[in-house]
């Protein structure tokens, strides 16, 4: 689960990691208020969505010359226009596709005058399976060009669980960022703090980019980026209670409430298969046979009738979606089970579309019964081969 | 000949008392007589489980605790069905009783409580199957875990799986072929795990009944190429045996979580095509599609053949 940077940088703020003051707004009424309270008089004001590159990112309702979506204001009557420009509009960075972001707040934060921009992430190194640290520099650009460019340039340092952060390890982050005086001291506290504040509220990754130093020789954490370990939720409701809902695509709100894991793609064939990598496998051979996947969708291991049913209602409201394959190894999941759930769920919302049903495993025999029984219009599969060549053909033959 | 579980195997369950562990221990008990000893639970200890296996009750110990079943049973081997928030402590409770093999089925738990028990792992002799993978099972001998155990036959195939429908696949189309396994290993889909494809790997390797190895990886990660550099560096000392891979995911947008904790292509790392590569370079077959591995296998023992 994301957050946005002004939620990211409160939970920091409670372990007490250096960040600027801030306030969130919801409208440009506020903006002036929220500025006032700030000690100015620099001023900056950013769009809060999940996605990153929003500095270079553009609005899609502007003029192509207008200015991106992390913005400076030098008084007061700029933090408002900005504000008025900004919200309600739709920001197109590198992250998040063509279709862009509404920008429904902002965070209108105190200024810092940058000596340095440096890049500190944690996040779970799976080659050694302990939290890491990576630490680089080369801040404030996109990690990932540093990586291929300069390699060299960036330390991965993994964490014993049972020892943390020792003084050593605090140690070599400074002389890897080059940390001297107070900000080698403001170091030395903070990634410890980091550290705690990423395994006691169970982060995915915690990406600090850029982490700067300030003119003053001081350290302070510019941008924040979290994302939690949506398995660990279940331990933290204050986390929880941070989701926004209107960042997410709503299918895929909707499959979170059913526990089903389904990503929205682009192509025109719904899949419903059980297992993450059968279903991963499953796209791969329809895009062998020259078509497109229009989603990837696990009903995961206990699938119900009734998770079944709703499996299939996302997919059908889809209206990409020209047919659909239902492909079923079945290992604690029961064939006959998922069958009912087909039938169910086809009696209460219609089949518009060809549906290819592969099922094996077990009970095989009485899920395949169940659908020929049916006398529901649907096209059976003998294997994954076949289920992927016949899906394909339906879809081609109907378009 | 076999690798990790047989007919010798002496397995406990935590979690046996839950609907998922008595269903999949009942499924166990009926394929050809798997040893399974007792259960544990810290409240229930003392009294039995019962369960139907081929149609008759079949009744389990339960202990209070996985040491004190493993000093009254003798088991060698636990498996955990102990829901996602109390799996870590459980598997770390079989680590400290110095259960020697360790299966966790649990899909879902989170990741710190990983990164904890791999640091327990490291210190103790115990190996760790999983967690969030579908287990084992050496045909006519011992299931332990979830897969389906019909489909399986007597046979010459090693199966290391990241997956675990498609590590049915791999099975289903070893039996079509007639070819049948040796033992199939789910290691599953989480980023922080136990048991590796290389630990899997060298055993098939040493295994004089395993003839060819299927090994299928998805995206994420990089545990697929550093399988792929360690089998060169064998195939270098001699052993080497014919194996077909396959990667699913192909078609993965990145930055997108594909169900599996670990299946995301980030950072540029992780994509199936470096994957597919790295295999093929180690001499894999890989195949194109999940629905012929069965066919590139019986094709590639019969070019080695000729």
């Amino acid at each position: 689960m994301n957050i946005h940077e002004y939620q990211a940088k409160a939970v920091l703020k409670e372990y007490g990691a250096p960040v600027a003051e801030g306030v969130a707004i919801f409208t440009a009424d506020e903006a002036e208020a929220a500025a006032k309270s700030l000690p100015g008089p620099l001023w900056v004001v950013k769009s809060q969505i999940h996605a990153g590159g929003r500095g270079k990112g553009k609005f899609k309702e502007l003029p192509a010359e207008s200015k991106g979506g992390v913005r400076l204001a030098f008084n007061l009557d700029e933090v408002t226009s900005h504000a008025k420009e900004m919200l309600g509009n739709t920001l197109v960075t590198a992250q998040t596709g063509d279709a862009g972001k509404v920008v429904n707040r902002l965070y209108i934060e105190d200024g810092a005058d940058i000596d340095r921009e440096l890049y500190l992430s944690l996040l779970v190194d799976r080659a050694c399976g302990q939290v890491a640290f990576v630490a680089s520099t080369e801040g404030g650009m996109d990690i990932e060009e540093v990586a291929h460019a300069t390699p060299e340039k960036i330390l991965t340092l993994p964490i014993d669980p049972i020892e943390g952060v020792t003084a050593d390890k605090a140690s070599t982050l400074c002389d890897t960022l080059k940390l001297e005086g107070e900000a080698r001291e403001d170091g030395m506290k903070l990634f410890p703090i980091l550290y705690k504040a990423f395994v006691e509220k169970d982060m995915a990754l915690l990406e600090i980019n850029p982490l700067i130093v300030m003119e003053n020789g001081r350290l302070r954490v510019l941008d924040a980026k979290v994302s939690f370990d949506g398995n660990a939720l279940f331990r933290h409701e204050d986390i929880v209670a941070l989701r926004d809902k209107t960042e997410e695509d709503e299918k895929e709100i909707e499959a979170s409430k059913h526990d089903l894991a389904y990503v929205a793609l682009d192509g025109n064939i719904g899949c419903m298969v059980n297992g993450a990598g059968l279903a991963m496998a499953t796209m791969d051979i329809i895009k062998l046979y020259g078509a497109e996947p229009a989603n990837f969708l696990d009903v995961g291991g206990g699938a119900t009738t009734e998770k079944v049913t709703a499996a299939f209602k996302i997919i059908t409201s889809d209206p990409n979606v020209k047919g659909i394959l239902v492909n079923i190894f079945g290992g604690i999941m029961r064939c006959d089970v998922i069958a009912e759930g087909v039938l169910a769920a086809v009696k209460e919302v219609g089949l518009q579309v060809p549906l290819v049903v592969r099922l094996e495993g077990t009970n095989v025999e009485l899920g395949k019964k169940i659908i020929n029984e049916s006398g529901l219009n649907v096209i059976p599969a003998d294997d994954l081969d076949d289920a992927a060549q016949k899906i394909v053909a339906a879809v081609k033959e109907a378009a | 000949m076999s690798i990790i579980v047989n007919k010798d195997t002496k397995i406990i369950v935590q979690g046996l008392t839950g609907k998922t562990g008595t269903f999949h221990t009942e499924q166990a008990l009926a394929y050809y007589g798997t040893q399974m000893v007792a259960g544990v639970h810290p409240k229930k200890g003392g009294t039995n489980w019962t369960g139907t296996v081929a149609g008759e009750e079949k009744s389990l110990p339960i202990y209070a605790s996985v040491k004190e079943a493993k000093e009254a049973t003798g088991a060698n081997a636990s498996v955990v069905y102990v829901p996602p928030a109390g799996a870590g402590a459980a598997i770390i409770e079989a680590i400290e009783a110095e259960i020697p093999f360790i299966v966790c089925i649990t899909e879902g738990i989170p990741v710190a409580d990983m990164v904890k028990v791999k640091a327990r792992l490291e210190k103790s002799n115990s190996r760790l199957l999983g967690p969030n993978c579908p287990g084992v099972l050496t045909p006519e001998e011992c299931k332990i875990g979830i897969m389906p155990g019909s489909i399986f036959k007597k046979g010459s195939v090693g199966i290391v799986s990241r997956s675990g429908t498609l590590t049915y696949e791999a099975v289903f189309q070893t039996t079509q072929e007639g070819l049948g396994q040796t033992t199939a290993v789910g290691i599953g889909g989480d980023p922080v795990k136990g048991t590796e494809f290389i630990d899997v790997l060298d055993l098939f390797l040493d295994d004089p009944a395993t003839e060819s190895i299927i090994m299928i990886g998805e995206i994420g990660g990089s545990a697929e190429e550093e399988a792929a550099e360690w089998l060169k560096e064998q195939a270098a000392k001699g052993r080497k045996k014919p194996m077909v891979g396959f990667i699913a995911g192909r078609t993965a947008p990145p930055g997108r979580t594909m169900g599996h904790a670990g299946a995301v292509i980030s950072g540029g790392k992780g994509g199936a095509e470096d994957k597919i590569a790295a295999m093929e370079a180690a001499g894999i077959s890989v195949s194109p599609s999940p629905a012929k591995l069965g066919k590139t296998l019986v094709e590639l023992l019969a070019k080695e053949s000729a």
